[in-house]
């Protein structure tokens, strides 16, 4: 690796194409990952009411958002699996989830469940977010909601000082 | 009335923040000595008028004042002390004054203790972190005002996020700040040298003690905010990739880029453009963290403001810093002269290897954390980039660099046999690998990715094991003399020896953890067992606890191997009174090979409780980890006081040309 007969001019210049190359041969590896990554892996969130409307198929990972559903929640004596319902107030789907619920869960409150669903229709999830600002509801639900129209800002709680 | 006093003194900041970011740099151009020697007092005016304001802001929370808006909202008179005063930095309007606070100190510690700067280079500097101040001041003042006051005042405060009500959180966002803010130190200094158009070594020997004061702290707040996940949230997770979490962890890795660059610039004078373009990006993406968490674009637990005039503001600034800093960049970078020859293959040819890996890899992070936001902007999708697309992204382009931790500090300057030291260590590769294949298929289903994570673990901590007993001559001496050749080792030296071999336990922690987590879910009724891993966890009583502010439901776990007692966790599961909300604590024990680790559920209809049961091998070495580097860091910045001494000799000595 010795080049120490090259002018110091050259030998700088060389130091520095060598850098660049590599610069951008990392580059050119890290938007491949990127790349490859983001086709697997990326998550979709979809509110009840686009189920059909997208034709998600069974086995398709996806975030589902929206409110449990009053009085869904049901549980089997000694079996931790939880069933409730996540609605949009246009269409609403079964769910189902082998866990704890996280802290902020609660019937009639926003919720986001990551899984897929089942051919049988039921949204298998795996986890819960508990991905909650100070007013109890995910971004994306609130959003969801109003996209269908069925957003109530009272529901907002009256310490929203930002005005 | 003390809320008015803490308002003014904002004000009065704001301007010493404008005298001191304009008034010296007129000076400097006008050779106006008067002018720029405002430089240093503006600087210490603005850390004693925020301070004032924020222990007005401090007192209001302690006395509970709820005619000042944030303490209404944000405070509760049956809070414990701790949390009211946690309280001041737990909410948007309050960290932005901690923000202020931390900010002008840093720059009060310059203008004090940096005496040996030339007077212009400094005056530069601290007009700059005064420019930083005014953009934080006139944001706090204009857009989220601490003092703003409600009238008439309200009986009781809705209080604060019981998440929030945790001692290791409480001290969380302090601690994650002053690593942000410490970064700015490297940027003021970065771009004092654009103006100046001159980096020697004793630049770099200025800027190093900052930054590895900033990167210390930064590791220390990050790895503070994952053990709260792991213990509050009680999903046993410590990591999600949530946005909220690569936010600090972008400046974490150009930080760690930048503390190794340095060392370049300090010991041979090379790669000087790249270090101020270091600092730069470090430190913009620390304000972009600041603008990720604090303005509410993402949705999550941190994100505790909601409006878009914030945001607005905070992007400007982003811009104003990030694209001035550029065009400087690219006007005056050209002017930094470069020093130092090195073949690629040498000890700068490794740290560049370093750099640029570091520096991919954050672009990954950095990708994966806007691109949702990017898509949501333009095509009004919601999505989400979650944990696999980082193990694909993230974690192959750390493995070279953790390859090449092993080999980078065996090199010399300059040039390097890459052969040499491969050969020599051709044995320790071998241990290592055998190593990791026996402990693998010892223990048995683990996935590739567990292999592979013990065996760069190993081979990481067999290269630090290596480098030591070399220097040490160990084998070659008396064990006497080998121990006197590692006490006189330089304290830098053991910093990175320390640090290194953090990460390699670090990577033992999230391998073993991920890989080999066992896992139970299941409804209990009093005095039945589950199994996990080998433990047994018999729910030995439940019973109600009222708490200052809460009330649970608390747990007995007793958990015993082959019928030996262990433990004994005691998981709750909380109701708090205001705002109403429930949380987790789960109950942990950290044994010799992992920690045990248990929460309680919900009632179960039919009796019972729902609980889940977790081993997690050897996660605390996770954060064993991080206190490792921490250490490394702080054993580094003792060499300190000797590194300044040096700087001063050299500073006054006309061409100081490093000749190490």
């Amino acid at each position: 690796m010795s080049k120490g007969s090259l002018n110091p001019m050259r030998r700088r210049k060389r130091q520095r194409i060598i850098v660049v190359l590599t610069a951008m041969g990392l580059l050119g590896i890290a938007v491949g990952l990127i790349l490859v990554a983001l086709q697997e892996n990326i998550v979709f969130f979809i509110a009840p009411s686009e189920i059909a409307e997208r034709q998600i198929e069974s086995g398709q990972r996806f975030r589902l958002g929206g409110l449990v559903e009053a009085g869904s929640l049901e549980q089997q004596p000694n079996d931790p699996t939880i069933h409730f319902r996540i609605t949009d107030l246009e269409a609403s789907v079964p769910v189902q989830y082998r866990g704890l619920l996280p802290d902020l869960f609660r019937e009639g409150e926003g919720v986001v469940a990551e899984g897929r669903l089942t051919a049988e229709g039921i949204f298998e999830a795996d986890s819960i977010l508990a991905k909650h600002d100070e007013n109890y509801m995910p971004k994306e639900v609130i959003e969801s909601l109003k996209k269908s129209g069925r957003w109530q800002p009272q529901e907002e709680r009256p310490k929203d000082e930002d005005s | 009335m003390i809320a008015e006093v803490g308002h003014f003194a904002l004000f009065l900041a704001l301007a010493m923040a404008f005298i001191g970011a304009v008034f010296p740099s007129i000076g400097l151009a006008r050779r106006d000595g008067f002018l720029s020697h405002l430089a240093g007092p503006a600087v210490l005016a603005q850390f004693v008028f925020v301070l004032i304001a924020f222990l007005a802001l401090l007192y209001g929370y302690v006395v509970s004042d709820f005619s000042i808006l944030a303490v209404a909202n944000n405070s509760h008179t049956m809070k414990p002390m701790i949390y009211k005063v946690s309280g001041v930095w737990g909410n948007h309007e309050g960290s932005l004054l901690l923000w202020a606070l931390v900010l002008t100190g840093f720059s009060s510690a310059v203008a004090l203790f940096a005496h040996n700067l030339p007077h212009s280079f400094k005056a530069r500097v601290l007009s700059v972190q005064s420019g930083i101040a005014f953009g934080f001041l006139a944001f706090t003042l204009f857009t989220s005002n601490p003092f703003a006051r409600l009238d008439p005042a309200p009986l009781e405060g809705s209080g604060l996020n019981p998440l929030l009500q945790d001692p290791g959180l409480a001290f969380h966002p302090p601690v994650l700040y002053v690593g942000y803010v410490g970064f700015s130190i490297a940027f003021s200094f970065a771009i004092a040298a654009l103006i100046e158009g001159r980096i020697t070594a004793a630049w770099a020997r200025w800027v190093r003690p900052w930054t590895l004061v900033a990167w210390i702290f930064l590791t220390s707040g990050i790895a503070l905010g994952s053990w709260w996940a792991y213990y509050e949230l009680g999903w046993g997770g410590w990591w999600f990739w949530d946005p909220v979490e690569n936010a600090s962890f972008m400046p974490w890795l150009a930080g760690t880029a930048l503390v190794h660059s340095v060392i370049v610039v300090e010991k041979r004078e090379a790669l000087k453009a790249w270090t101020v373009l270091l600092a730069i990006l470090t430190f913009s993406l620390s304000l972009l963290g600041t603008f990720l968490v604090r303005s509410g674009v993402l949705t999550s637990v941190h994100a505790f403001a909601v409006d878009p005039a914030r945001g607005v503001f905070i992007l400007a600034f982003l811009f104003i810093v990030v694209g001035g800093s550029l065009t400087l960049f690219a006007i005056r970078g050209g002017s930094l002269k470069p020093g130092g020859f090195f073949a690629p293959i040498s000890r700068e040819g490794a740290l560049i290897f370093n750099n640029l890996f570091l520096v991919t890899a954050l672009a990954t992070v950095f990708f994966g954390t806007l691109y949702p936001l990017f898509i949501d902007a333009i095509f009004g999708e919601k999505l989400s980039v979650g944990p696999p697309y980082y193990n694909l992204t993230f974690v192959p382009l750390m493995v070279p660099v953790v390859a090449a931790m092993a080999i980078g500090p065996l090199m010399p300057w300059k040039r390097a046999d890459l052969e040499g030291i491969l050969g020599r260590l051709k044995f320790m590769a071998l241990i290592a690998l055998a190593a990791a294949f026996g402990i693998w298929a010892y223990v048995g289903d683990g996935s590739l990715f567990a292999l592979l994570g013990l065996l760069m673990g190993l081979w990481l901590a067999g290269g630090v094991l290596f480098d030591i007993a070399q220097k040490a001559r160990m084998g070659k001496m008396k064990a006497s003399g080998s121990l006197h050749r590692l006490a006189s080792q330089p304290r830098s030296q053991w910093g990175m020896w320390l640090a290194h071999f953090g990460v390699a336990v670090a990577i033992f922690g999230i391998t073993a953890s991920e890989a080999w987590t066992s896992e139970r879910l299941a409804i209990m009724t009093l005095g039945s067992s589950q199994e996990v891993a080998g433990y047994e966890f018999t729910l030995d009583k439940v019973w109600p606890v009222a708490g200052p502010n809460y009330s649970a439901v608390r747990a007995r776990f007793q958990v015993s191997k082959n019928g030996e007692p262990v433990a004994s966790l005691e998981p709750e599961q909380r109701i708090y009174n205001s705002p109403t909300r429930q949380t987790t604590e789960a109950g942990i024990r950290t044994l010799a090979l992992g920690d045990l680790y248990a929460v309680i559920g919900d009632a179960s209809p039919a009796g019972g409780w729902s609980v889940r049961l977790y081993f997690k091998p050897l996660v605390a070495w996770l954060w064993g980890g991080a206190f490792l580097m921490m250490l490394g860091g702080l054993m580094s910045l003792s060499d300190r006081r000797l590194r300044i001494v040096v700087a001063r000799k050299k500073a006054l000595a006309p061409s100081s040309v490093a000749a190490e």
